[in-house]
């Protein structure tokens, strides 16, 4: 039958609906454990390959020289979270955390050594 | 009556997108378009030539925020070609599932956009709603919500789980409930219909002469489909139906695109119910041998081609990327005509059309006898400095 209103019994459904959003702050959702969020970098594990900083494809990823050892340096500013510098590293120095929340006020203010 | 000319964009409330539409007018009938397009030109292929190839998986993906997934299926498929690598079934199959619940939801977000250009925002916000569902899939899968970064070459880079499988095969259930809905609304709500029907008329033989592709052929009654007429992934393995109709209209672009819905959760129900056990990333050179590629997928929106051309580097020497929006503006133009200026905003966006990704460089000639000139960056600021100041707008 042509008429309008096809929609109606859903839209009433909807009334005493819950919203599907939550009150964040102080609700969250968890993300998915696949998800790529913050990188930890383990200074330990590095061999200064400089492999990372190579692939990185937005120069998120540089190498630096600190205190007596060549190692990379993340500007999250320019990071676009591929894990690709995590894939290409040999030795598994980078980890991808579920970290999200990374707003801040500066430029150069998310960095990760 | 004299015509009366009406320009509409780049800039304009209308336009999630800068392009610009000179409309002739004869009272409320549009008499002639004009389409120009190049205003967000991004200069993506040249950049590519600057980037390794693995930089460039991630490059190509922004091309599109919506079908990102087609582009760097054709970016890999091509460098895949030219090393002659035979990647694992497995990653074909993820492959697959990836451009299929891309297809998804942009489908139904399509569907939401077109509710909202004719006035049905109910619609848009009950379809929005089902593409979070699709959403939380990919996100779940990937780990993104877009750009997936999901492809390497060789395979892909995440693979999928006996859980990620049921939750899956769950969503696909839900999500057919819905589809089935959808379609009894496109063809039996009266403001559908009132909007859609006859509306935007595309003749057989016009969508044909003019390349329409994708989507905005078949409901023209054109079977093309690159998934059937030239199979690449798994697509030679899956059972699906490539959806036509004759209505020729816009109401034809919708029951399409829900019907599509339906066959890719077919598809999707298929590959999840014998992905094969392997692998899913074979290790490539990072250096790719000189030769040449072209890759065709059927994007969302119709024919996506890639081309590409290396020279024994671990840069690609030239890339070049053809959107089907680029192949569906002629037709644009031709739907537009002898319909009423209300209904422009529909049609268009019946096209889906996406003009980031299709953007070229335009070189404009002035009348007659000015041939088209380069100027650098600088020069441009000074003339547009003095433009402004000949006419005395500036501050
Ligand atoms: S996640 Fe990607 S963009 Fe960010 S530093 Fe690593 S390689 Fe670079
Ligand atoms: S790729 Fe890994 S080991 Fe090499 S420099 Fe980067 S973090 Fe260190």
């Amino acid at each position: 039958m042509k008429t309008p209103g096809k929609m109606l019994p859903k839209i009433i459904g909807f009334i005493f609906r819950k919203p599907v959003t939550v009150r964040y702050p102080k609700e969250r959702l968890t993300p998915p454990a696949t998800l790529r969020g913050k990188m930890k970098f383990h200074l330990d594990r590095c061999i200064s390959c400089g492999l990372c900083a190579r692939d990185c494809p937005s120069g998120a990823c540089t190498m630096h020289e600190i205190e007596a050892k060549k190692r990379p340096v993340f500007d999250l500013d320019y990071c676009t979270f591929c894990a690709q510098c995590a894939e290409s590293c040999p030795k598994d120095a980078i980890e991808m955390t579920a970290e999200f929340e990374l707003a801040h006020y500066k430029k150069g203010e998310a960095i990760v050594k | 009556m004299g015509y009366v000319k009406l320009p509409i964009g780049p800039q304009h409330p209308a336009l999630k997108e800068p392009e610009n539409f000179t409309i002739t007018l004869d009272g409320e009938r549009v008499v002639n378009v004009d389409i120009r397009i190049g205003y967000i030109h991004r200069g993506i292929e040249k950049l590519m030539e600057t980037r390794t190839y693995t930089q460039n998986l991630y490059l190509v993906e922004r091309i599109c925020g919506i079908c990102s997934y087609a582009h760097v299926y054709n970016f890999t498929q091509n460098v895949e070609e030219i090393l002659g690598l035979q990647i694992p079934k497995r990653a074909e199959y993820i492959r697959t599932l990836f451009l299929e619940l891309e297809r998804l939801h942009s489908h139904f977000l399509w569907l939401g956009v077109a509710g909202h250009e004719i006035g049905f925002d109910t619609l848009f916000m009950y379809t929005w709603q089902d593409r979070e569902v699709v959403q939380d899939l990919l996100e779940m899968i990937s780990g993104n919500r877009v750009n997936y970064a999901m492809n390497a070459i060789g395979g892909v880079r995440r693979d999928v789980s006996q859980e990620h499988r049921k939750k899956v095969l769950e969503s696909m259930d839900y999500l057919e409930k819905r589809a089935e809905f959808y379609k009894n609304v496109a063809i039996n709500e009266k403001t559908i219909l009132a909007r859609a029907e006859n509306v935007g008329i595309l003749k057989p033989q016009v969508a044909l002469r003019l390349t329409a592709v994708g989507p905005t052929a078949r409901a023209s009654g054109i079977s093309v489909d690159i998934r059937k007429d030239d199979p690449y992934a798994s697509y030679l393995d899956t059972p699906f139906e490539v959806i036509t109709t004759d209505t020729n209209d816009v109401l034809g672009r919708v029951v399409v695109r829900v019907l599509e819905i339906v066959e890719s959760i077919k598809i999707i129900r298929y590959l999840m119910e014998h992905l094969p056990e392997g692998d899913i990333l074979k290790k490539a050179p990072r250096k790719i041998p000189e030769g040449e590629s072209i890759s065709h997928t059927e994007a969302p929106r119709g024919e996506d081609i890639h081309y590409l051309h290396s020279n024994g580097t671990e840069k690609p020497d030239r890339y070049k990327v053809r959107t089907p929006t680029l192949a569906n503006l002629p037709a644009t133009a031709e739907m537009l005509k002898e319909t009423y200026l209300a209904d422009v905003p529909i049609i268009v966006a019946a096209i889906d059309p996406c003009m980031g990704c299709m953007d070229r460089v335009l070189l404009l000639k002035d009348g007659q006898e000015k041939p088209g000139e380069l100027i650098s960056g600088e020069q441009l600021r000074r003339y547009g400095i003095k433009w402004y100041a000949e006419r005395g707008w500036n501050a």
